[in-house]
């Protein structure tokens, strides 16, 4: 017996925008062809880790002027894990995404997608989920990392419960990991208590009833400073690349092999793109656009010729004056074509974005 | 059937010769890549590609950089060939 949980249903007109006039230079609307929504979703199998040292508030308060009776009247913790110096979030959600899967019964070859909520992953690029992915044995998943602290794990489910129902994948393996040792100032008396390590994973997938509630989810910007980094990585900067510091660091700046990107950009991305065209059940015919991840004018160039891209299809040339913004890059592109009339509103856009991870994905879209 | 070094040196021409519009006969032996073919590390991947599907090899990211001159990728492809 399970609850009846209840979802959302959209009231009469809901979601529903009346259309103003056709912007000039707009085209003829062509039927994209996607997955037939709405199926149910459930959390089959839930898994834990908990590194194996155990820290008492004795360790603690060596470092802060408290003791083992005020923490633990202020917060009730008494012990805490903290994960070994070596070992990172990838390293601990491996365990837990193992239990996860082998409780919901699912192989690594049925996860289609890979999100993992962490803010303690200590790499800004890239992401952990695909490191984690590719551990597990999971083929070429959708994987990425989401930031939203301590509310990540229940976004990520929200996000995955979406993605089931809407027929995007069938199961979704769902991490909120923390390695908060390493961001904790244990001089801090504020907070060198509060925080431990640790990894807990969830496979969300298709259910013949549901089994994830709406969510009700929201922010407050204005009071983004009450829990926060001290400092931005980048107030580190002149300390760190300061030649005269014996112990200094360099600064981790984002580095690139390009011969090997380029590979994988041209030659495993042409057939991806293809597919998505393929995919929204259109061809490369019908394209009004091609609007590629402003990487390299070489990759997309390449890429074209890889493809065989009609030569009546316009391509995203951004580059040339806005350089590689990385997230950026497609829709300041795109907005670029409309606005110069180079691509029509209404019109089919291919676009792909690739990158660090490696990552990527691409979709057809209608043009605004 | 394996090609002979010279099948496959005539091939590779062709193959550069369509990346960069250089003769084939320049493309010989004892020619380097980038010093004597004046061709950069993308387009270099570009004819490592294209070199893989038309001689059925594979070469890894990590060996085109062995690949100085004319004479390594013949070789590589002659002693990888299926």
């Amino acid at each position: 017996m399970t609850d009846d949980l209840s979802t959302p249903t959209a009231p009469d007109g809901a979601g529903t925008v009346t259309p103003g006039p056709a912007p000039a230079g707009s085209t003829e609307r062509k039927e994209l062809t996607v997955p037939q929504g709405m199926r149910h979703a459930r959390i089959h199998g839930l898994g834990g880790y908990r590194p194996e040292r155990v820290v008492t508030n004795e360790e603690i308060v060596q470092f802060i002027d408290s003791s083992d009776e005020w923490i633990q009247q202020r917060s009730g913790i008494v012990t805490r894990r903290f994960a070994r110096e070596d070992e990172t979030v990838i390293d601990m959600s491996e365990p837990a995404a193992r239990q996860a899967m082998a409780q919901a019964g699912v192989s690594p070859e049925q996860i289609g997608v890979v999100i993992m909520a962490t803010v303690s992953h200590p790499y800004q690029t890239p992401a952990a989920a695909p490191m984690l992915a590719h551990r597990l044995g999971i083929p070429n998943p959708a994987a990425f990392d989401i930031s939203a602290a301590c509310a990540g794990y229940c976004h990520a489910i929200s996000l995955a419960n979406d993605m089931v129902r809407a027929g995007t994948t069938d199961y979704v393996l769902v991490l909120g990991v923390e390695k908060l040792s390493d961001f904790t100032d244990k001089y801090d008396r504020g907070s060198a208590f509060i925080f431990g390590d640790g990894a807990g994973a969830a496979v969300v997938g298709v259910s013949d009833y549901p089994g994830i509630g709406p969510t009700l989810w929201g922010s407050l910007g204005d009071k983004a400073d009450v829990i926060t980094q001290r400092e931005a990585w980048t107030d580190l900067r002149p300390q760190m690349e300061d030649p005269g510091r014996e112990d200094g660091i360099p600064w981790p700046s984002f580095v690139m092999q390009g011969q090997a990107v380029f590979r994988w950009a041209v030659f495993s991305m042409a057939p991806v793109a293809v597919e998505a065209v393929r995919a929204a059940g259109l061809t490369p015919d019908d394209l009004d656009a091609f609007v590629p991840h402003q990487a390299n004018m070489r990759i997309t160039d390449a890429m074209i010729k890889a493809l065989g891209l009609p030569e009546h299809v316009p391509v995203a040339r951004d580059i040339a004056e806005t350089g590689n913004t990385s997230a950026a890059s497609i829709p300041l592109a795109m907005s670029r074509m409309l606005d110069e009339g180079e691509a029509p509103h209404g019109g089919v856009a291919l676009q792909i974005g690739f990158g660090a991870g490696l990552v990527y994905a691409a979709q057809v879209v209608l043009m605004p | 059937m394996a090609l002979s070094e010279q099948e496959i040196l005539e091939g590779l021409a062709e193959i550069v010769n369509e990346e960069t519009g250089l003769e084939p006969e320049e493309v010989q032996m004892d020619k380097s890549f980038t010093e004597d073919l004046d061709i950069d590390s993308l387009s270099m991947m570009t004819i490592v590609v294209n070199a893989e599907d038309k001689f059925g090899v594979r070469i890894p990211d990590d060996e085109v950089k062995n690949l100085t001159h004319v004479r390594d990728a013949v070789t590589y492809i002659a002693s990888n060939q299926g």
